[in-house]
């Protein structure tokens, strides 16, 4: 049960964003632009990034959802199940899944970014700048890694309600993936008969 | 030096100090921060913005975060009869401090949520209420320290680097708490196109 008493059915962030709009607005638009503004880093790549940060601190919902929109921009609905496979390869160990050398070392500084801001050293940028990473792309990896760090502690801090297996999530993911994040589900979702805190 | 080349703050001579030079970098994430800050430290709450800021100024000393900290403790002191001493010992000492109990409690949590959401426990949130919190309380005390955790991370993860002159942060403090977080750097961005 969620620490607060938020509008009933609906699962993760999206139940404090609705509890609180003047905040959820922001919220919002900061993950539309993070996510999916244009970026000569691809949508996949970010919401990998943001995946890979949440499974980090733990956050079942967030990098659940979060991998789901990966899986859906990877490829269309033949190509989910092995998109679904490289998302968790990546989580267990991004180092020798099968992405690009540099999303490897963005992954590396967001990971450090999770521990702690100070934890990214010169080493980790000069690693990234080698494969070619942009001032922009390393600003907006360690953005990212800090942002998902506010909403994993936002959606566990609260205690949200979420469904905890991953099919709950497909729709959610191509939902986030194809229409965003600043337009909330035109109809709240049925709370999930599974749904249990996670 | 920062991780990233960032803006010149033509005033200075080097970068702007702080959040203000990735902020400077990037305003089309600035605002949307900006815009979220505003809300939970400047408007309408239960809460003093005393107290707000308090609660950002105590995660940033527990993320060891010196600008976050220093900046956000000169906000809580104009706002709290500029009472730097009380700043200082809620940083370090909360329990210790002359705060009310409520604001303790809500303390309690956001040093929780710093360390990971899920440490908040069903006990830290019943202290809480026992004492008078509301839920919307207890909704932007989370907020607070988790946005917090963003912002620390941002500022030391690109490498920033922050003023040591107490003075300078006084200065910025009766700026932001006159005109706010958005107009501060906007202020910034605009200098950059004098």
């Amino acid at each position: 049960m969620p620490h607060i008493t938020l509008p009933e059915g609906l699962p993760g962030i999206t139940g404090p964003f609705a509890f609180r709009p003047e905040t959820a607005k922001p919220m919002r638009a900061l993950a539309e632009f993070l996510l999916r503004g244009p970026n000569t880093l691809s949508s996949a790549d970010r919401e990998i990034i943001a995946t890979y940060t949440s499974s980090q601190n733990d956050c079942h919902f967030c990098q659940t959802s979060h991998g789901a929109a990966a899986a859906h921009h990877l490829g269309g609905p033949s190509e989910l199940a092995g998109n679904f496979a490289l998302i968790a390869d990546i989580k267990r160990d991004f180092e020798s899944a099968p992405i690009s050398a540099k999303l490897k070392t963005l992954l590396n500084i967001a990971g450090h970014v999770q521990q702690g801001g100070k934890r990214v050293t010169t080493e980790d940028i000069a690693r990234a700048r080698k494969e070619g990473a942009t001032d922009t792309e390393i600003h907006d990896t360690v953005l990212i890694a800090a942002a998902f760090c506010m909403y994993n502690r936002y959606v566990d801090g609260l205690a949200t309600s979420a469904p905890r297996e991953l099919e709950a999530y497909i729709p959610m993911g191509a939902r986030m993936a194809h229409e965003g994040y600043v337009t909330p589900p035109v109809q709240s979702p049925a709370p999930h008969p599974d749904a249990v805190t996670v | 030096m920062a991780h990233i080349q960032l803006p010149i703050a033509p005033e200075l001579g080097r970068e702007f100090p702080g959040i203000l030079g990735p902020m400077t970098f990037r305003p089309e994430t600035a605002a949307p921060l900006n815009e979220l800050v505003n809300v939970l430290l400047r408007g309408e709450s239960t809460l003093s913005r005393g107290e707000r800021e308090l609660i950002a100024t105590h995660v940033s000393w527990r993320n060891d975060c010196l600008f976050c900290q220093s900046i956000h403790g000169a906000l809580a002191a104009a706002q709290l009869g500029h009472d730097e001493a009380l700043v200082q010992k809620v940083k370090t000492d909360w329990a210790d401090a002359n705060i009310s109990p409520k604001l303790k409690a809500l303390l309690n949590i956001a040093g929780k949520v710093q360390l990971g959401g899920k440490h908040v426990t069903a006990e830290d949130i019943a202290a809480a209420r026992d004492l008078g919190a509301t839920d919307l309380e207890i909704h932007d005390t989370v907020l607070i320290a988790a946005v917090f955790c963003l912002c620390n991370r941002y500022v030391d993860g690109l490498g920033t680097w922050a003023p040591q002159d107490p003075g300078i942060y006084r200065e910025r403090a009766a700026k932001v708490v006159e005109h706010g977080y958005t107009a501060v750097t906007e202020t910034a961005i605009a200098s950059m196109q004098d």
